[in-house]
């Protein structure tokens, strides 16, 4: 059945048993909202130089924005942030593909449990239910880490 | 196949409708169960607007050839129907817009552009309620911002019904103009427009009401509803998108100033200043949606072959029929009326702690199609501390049969995330 692709295990797996919930100490706190849907996220990094100490995240959503978060906690946390940043341009690039990427080896090797999102992207509707905690996370950073690419970002 | 007293001859209506023979995700039978949000268009609708524009098509008003007389009366004849569709005193009092949010745009402008005594400003009141539409309040709050006059709401109970407990504290003196919706989209509740109406009366302010998701269902008599101002949509009521309505007093209409400027809707214009065309085209600047008035007008034709009356009773039973089935389904909690009693065919309701938008996925599955998220309405989802629900909402095609299959569906839904 179709919808098996979009609802993973993994995908359930994270939704059921979420990696990481909880607002915990952070150095820069952001607040995204899906207007579409109503989903919602507060996320927080917490960095140790350019290393990610922790990701840490309280929101209300359905099970792929739910599990998205859990995911990105469990890949994210104990990375430098210059390969954070790639693997988060990676989900993106398949997030944005509609279905048409098919995960190759190199890809998973990146986005480990993160691939099980690949057939989100066939659901135009759902892709940005994915995207929230990611797009937060980048806000965050971009603040947290300041420079010139920190930028506002809605949802 | 369920028999229920006072049901419409579906089998012969769903003929008129072709996208309801569709079939979706690899054979499953459309159920479309979003009427709330849009209405599907009868085959009467869809040759109308082919016609128009294969036949008719020309810009209306001053235009002296055929074609542009022709599409003319076509379009004033629209509004003809709509006049007699809702008992209007008089087709002047017919104001076509985009749809009912531009309506409500409207009417808020004219009364922050107004003089005395309709002018909205800083030592007045707005009232509108709690379970308004988006539409209905961030007009207002945009005029309150901007006037300095102070927005009120009533709230609401826990059953789902406006709490009118309090109406002398919230309709006072200083109350210039009461919003409220007729039916919401979100609850389904039907509002007693007359208590609020003797109210408002009483201290003299105006009234504006959001008939979006009463129009289509019901039989609507503007002279009998008391108002000052009606605001649909026709793209829910079997009309095309793009075509709206708003109804007003013909004296309000009068003196109550333009919002948009531009042609068709002035007398002269010089370069220092111009005078105004009267009602109903002061307030339709520009090319107006022509054929989405025609494809209106049709739609009120196909709609008053079969009856309002008949579609009211047709409506309210599926909804004793789904709220009862609905009942029966665990977890499920219905948000507003648990009966279908002053209640409309959009029924909204939580599944345990599933999200909406699974219950929505898992549905279209199905090829059920209904809506997820706050409907707009994100005020009555905080105040039942809710994120959001998922809704269905049911027309005068819609059948006992496709509410067993949402029944069903849902089952389903909590067998997948169980």
């Amino acid at each position: 059945m179709k919808l098996d692709s979009m609802y993973q295990e993994v995908i359930l797996d994270h939704y059921k048993n979420p990696h990481g919930r909880g607002l915990r100490d952070g150095d820069a706190e952001v607040h995204h909202v899906n207007p579409t849907c109503g989903d919602e996220i507060t996320l927080r990094v917490k960095y140790d130089g350019t290393t990610i100490a922790d990701v840490s995240y309280e929101g209300q959503g359905c099970s792929i924005s739910q599990a998205s978060a859990s995911v990105l906690n469990e890949l994210l946390v104990g990375k430098d942030v210059a390969e954070a940043q790639k693997i988060q341009e990676t989900f993106l690039e398949l997030m944005q593909s509609k279905g048409r990427i098919e995960p190759d080896d190199a890809m998973e090797d990146i986005l480990e449990d993160a691939v099980a999102f690949a057939g989100v992207s066939k659901y135009p509707a759902r892709v940005k239910c994915a995207l929230l905690s990611w797009m937060a996370w980048k806000d965050a950073t971009a603040q947290a880490l300041g420079g010139a690419d920190a930028e506002r970002k809605t949802a | 196949m369920t028999q229920l007293p006072g049901l419409l001859d579906t089998e012969a209506i769903r003929k008129d409708f072709p996208v309801l023979d569709r079939v979706v995700h690899d054979g499953k039978k459309l159920v479309y169960l979003d009427n709330a949000a849009t209405s599907q268009k009868p085959r009467q609708v869809l040759d109308a607007l082919s016609e128009y524009y294969e036949r008719y098509n020309a810009n209306v008003h001053r235009g002296v050839h055929v074609l542009a007389e022709e599409a003319t009366a076509l379009y004033e004849g629209a509004r003809d129907k709509v006049a007699a569709f809702i008992n209007a005193p008089s087709r002047d009092e017919v104001i076509f817009t985009k749809n009912a949010s531009e309506s409500l745009n409207l009417v808020a402008n004219m009364l922050g552009w107004a003089d005395e005594p309709y002018r909205v400003d800083h030592e007045t009141e707005i009232v509108i309620t709690e379970m308004e539409h988006h539409s209905n309040i961030v007009p207002w709050q945009l005029l309150a911002q901007r006037t300095g006059a102070k927005l009120k709401w009533f709230g609401l109970t826990d059953d789902g019904r406006l709490d009118l407990s309090n109406i002398d504290e919230v309709i006072t003196e200083k109350t210039k103009i009461v919003s409220f919706v007729l039916v919401s989209n979100i609850l389904g509740t039907v509002n007693p427009v007359e208590t609020i109406i003797r109210r408002a009366q009483e201290v003299g302010a105006l009234v504006c009401i959001d008939a979006s998701q009463a129009a289509p269902h019901m039989p609507m008599d503007v002279q009998a509803l008391q108002a000052d101002f009606v605001a649909f949509t026709g793209h829910k009521m079997c009309g095309p998108t793009g075509i709206g309505v708003l109804w007003g007093r013909q004296e309000l209409l009068e003196d109550l100033p333009p919002f948009l400027g531009g042609g068709e809707m002035i007398e002269t214009v010089s370069m220092h200043s111009s005078t105004y065309a009267p009602a109903p085209h002061k307030f339709e600047a520009g090319t107006p949606p022509i054929a989405q008035a025609v494809g209106l007008g049709a739609a009120i034709d196909y709609l008053q072959s079969i009856g309002m009356d008949k579609i009211l009773a047709h409506e309210h039973a599926l909804t004793e029929y789904a709220v009862q089935r609905l009942a029966e389904v665990p977890d499920l909690r219905i948000i507003g009326p648990t009966t279908a009693e002053d209640r409309g065919a959009a029924i909204s309701f939580t599944l345990g702690d599933i999200h909406p938008h699974d219950v929505g996925q898992v549905l279209d599955e199905q090829g059920i199609a209904v809506r997820v998220g706050h409907h707009c309405a994100r005020p009555v989802c905080l105040r039942y501390g809710i994120p959001a629900t998922t809704r269905a909402s049911f027309y005068l095609y819609s059948t006992p049969s496709e509410i067993d299959a949402l029944v069903e569906g849902l089952e389903h839904v909590r067998n997948f995330f169980g």
